[in-house]
């Protein structure tokens, strides 16, 4: 199967072609982004900080996103608990409506969700992107912890309780260690997820853009491209590691619960 | 044991709670909300709530806004059989012919370079479909071709392609997980049984995959059919889509309850279309087993 392995080099470097395009503009000499490429330079990292509306962008995005990793984790625990331990009415029917906004367009969640304020006449800000991203980010947590709240032995927390602890010391002490690399993942995940978006916060952000958002906003102007590369390059360096580290978190969360790794993250 | 069966409903039914209000509240409200605009109309800012069927009159009549759904459909179309034709044999190589313990480094070195910067790339297919761009430089450069190709920026195509490099993973996973799935005793039963190899895969595993192919399908040209920024970058005048002109109604003429209408109209049409696909898959899955 030579062939196949031919393909899957090639199909490889179609998936990381924009990948390895961005460092290369991002410390090339120049204003325009075409080859031949003109030189070395490091003048585009250093412009990242002389740039005040960016840096704020920067701190709106990450305040949104820590947020919103919290808020959807913890959603995220409660649906993957209930869906995984209890039986209840309706549950599938509830359970598919909260994973809706995967599949969802996000125009339509931005759009439904900008008609609402409007509406009411509540003014947009940092906590309406945060309710936005909350529900996009929500389904992806359920996904991780799923996996993480399945893959746990039943027995282990009815041995709790023979021994005498209580429902909640279970819970703590037992079930939230064993799954906590799930929680770290989803936590990792969502905040990617969040700082990322694009379109939820372009319609719902009020007079503070977030980074996607400035962004948009500077690809209008050629001159400008440089600095996004290369800040590009640093958010590219940094999702990768808080993926590897994910990863880590959900490996050995499958390790700890005695499962076997499946792969992926969805 | 009626208590304890009680108990365990009201534990599930209170830890369910918070994540089905909050969905309820930003999702199922906004949902609502939207179609109830859509039979609203709007007069520079203030709204009238009578109801009508304006918007949709509008919406019929209005030629641009049928060729914009038809380019969304079309373009999502071609998204999907392209993300699902170019996924299938990843998917297939990586749970066939690669090592047990080394598939899962497989999976994360596919879904990693969607996880950053999702503008950023976009603009990035821009620098490489370019009139300048990489591409075309390094095709001139090994002489395959004479002068810059055009017909891949600034158009469907260009879409086409950005999108389709935007959702591999999303088509990639749920055929990966199908075919791991497969009891590989089954084609050796096949093979035992003197089918050749490519008969084996045409008969058994191509079959037992189709769960994951519909999955793939759907999720990839639901969201698609949405989407805002690859058409607007990189799609020129001829690639735009209905979301564009979502955004336009919302934030550019003020007139919400049109982006509502047509908000409405590409959800009905992509369910539809999706519930048609499912609908003849079941079919054609009970005709070959029967």
């Amino acid at each position: 199967m030579t062939w196949l392995r031919g393909y899957a080099a090639l199909y490889l470097l179609f998936l990381y072609a924009p990948i390895i395009l961005l460092p290369m503009f991002a410390f090339n000499d120049s204003t325009i982004i075409a080859f031949p490429l003109s030189g070395f330079t490091t003048q585009w990292f250093a412009e990242i900080p002389n740039t005040p509306a960016l840096v704020k962008s920067v701190q709106t995005s990450v305040f949104i996103a820590v947020i919103t990793a919290l808020l959807s984790t913890t959603l995220g625990i409660c649906a993957a608990r209930a869906g995984a331990k209890y039986r209840f009415p309706f549950k599938a029917p509830i359970l598919g409506f909260i994973m809706l906004p995967l599949v969802l367009p996000e125009i339509i969640v931005a759009v439904s969700i900008l008609v609402v304020l409007l509406a009411l006449g509540l003014p947009l800000g940092l906590w309406t992107v945060v309710l936005g991203h909350t529900l996009i980010c929500t389904p992806f947590c359920i996904a991780i912890l799923n996996s993480a709240f399945s893959n746990l032995d039943p027995s282990l927390e009815e041995a709790s309780f023979d021994l005498g602890e209580s429902r909640w010391s279970t819970f703590r002490l037992i079930t939230l260690p064993l799954v906590m690399p799930g929680i770290i993942s989803a936590l990792l995940i969502s905040f990617t997820i969040s700082l990322d978006e694009f379109i939820i916060a372009f319609f719902l952000t009020g007079t503070e853009p977030t980074l996607p958002v400035y962004l948009w906003g500077q690809l209008r102007f050629p001159q400008k491209i440089p600095v996004v590369m290369a800040l590009g390059t640093i958010l590219v360096a940094l999702s990768v590691v808080l993926l590897i580290i994910a990863e880590i978190a959900r490996r050995r969360g499958i390790a700890r619960t005695g499962g076997k790794d499946t792969g992926g993250f969805l | 044991m009626p208590t304890f069966r009680n108990s365990e409903t009201a534990r599930g039914l209170t830890l369910i709670a918070p994540p089905a209000l909050f969905a309820l509240f930003l999702l199922a409200v906004p949902l609502a909300a939207i179609f109830a605009f859509s039979f609203w109309s709007q007069d520079f800012l203030t709204i009238d709530h009578t109801p009508t069927l304006k918007n949709y009159r509008e919406a019929f009549s209005e030629p641009l806004y049928g060729q914009l759904m038809l380019r969304s459909v079309l373009i999502a179309g071609s998204v999907t059989l392209a993300t699902v034709v170019l996924a299938y044999p990843i998917a297939y190589f990586v749970s066939f012919h690669v090592a047990a313990n080394r598939k899962s480094l497989w999976i994360f070195l596919i879904t990693i370079p969607f996880w950053t910067s999702y503008l950023i790339r976009v603009f990035l297919w821009k620098v490489i479909l370019g009139y300048n761009g990489v591409l075309n430089t390094s095709l001139l450069g090994i002489g395959v071709i004479d002068e810059p190709l055009t017909f891949i920026l600034y158009n469907a195509n260009a879409v086409v392609i950005t999108l389709a490099h935007a959702f591999a993973p999303f088509a990639i996973l749920p055929i990966f997980v199908s075919l791991e799935k497969i009891d590989r005793s089954l084609l050796e039963a096949a093979q035992d049984l003197g089918e050749n190899r490519i008969m084996a895969f045409l008969r058994v595993t191509l079959p037992l995959s189709v769960p994951g192919v519909v999955a793939a399908v759907l999720i990839v040209f639901i969201p698609t059919i949405g989407d805002y920024v690859t058409p607007r970058l990189v799609g020129g005048p001829d690639g735009l889509m209905i979301a564009n002109m979502i955004q336009t109604q919302f934030l550019r003429l003020n007139n919400a309850p049109m982006g509502a209408t047509l908000a409405v109209l590409a959800m009905a049409i992509v369910t539809v279309i999706s519930l048609i696909f499912v609908f003849l898959n079941r079919r054609w899955l009970r005709g070959r087993k029967a």
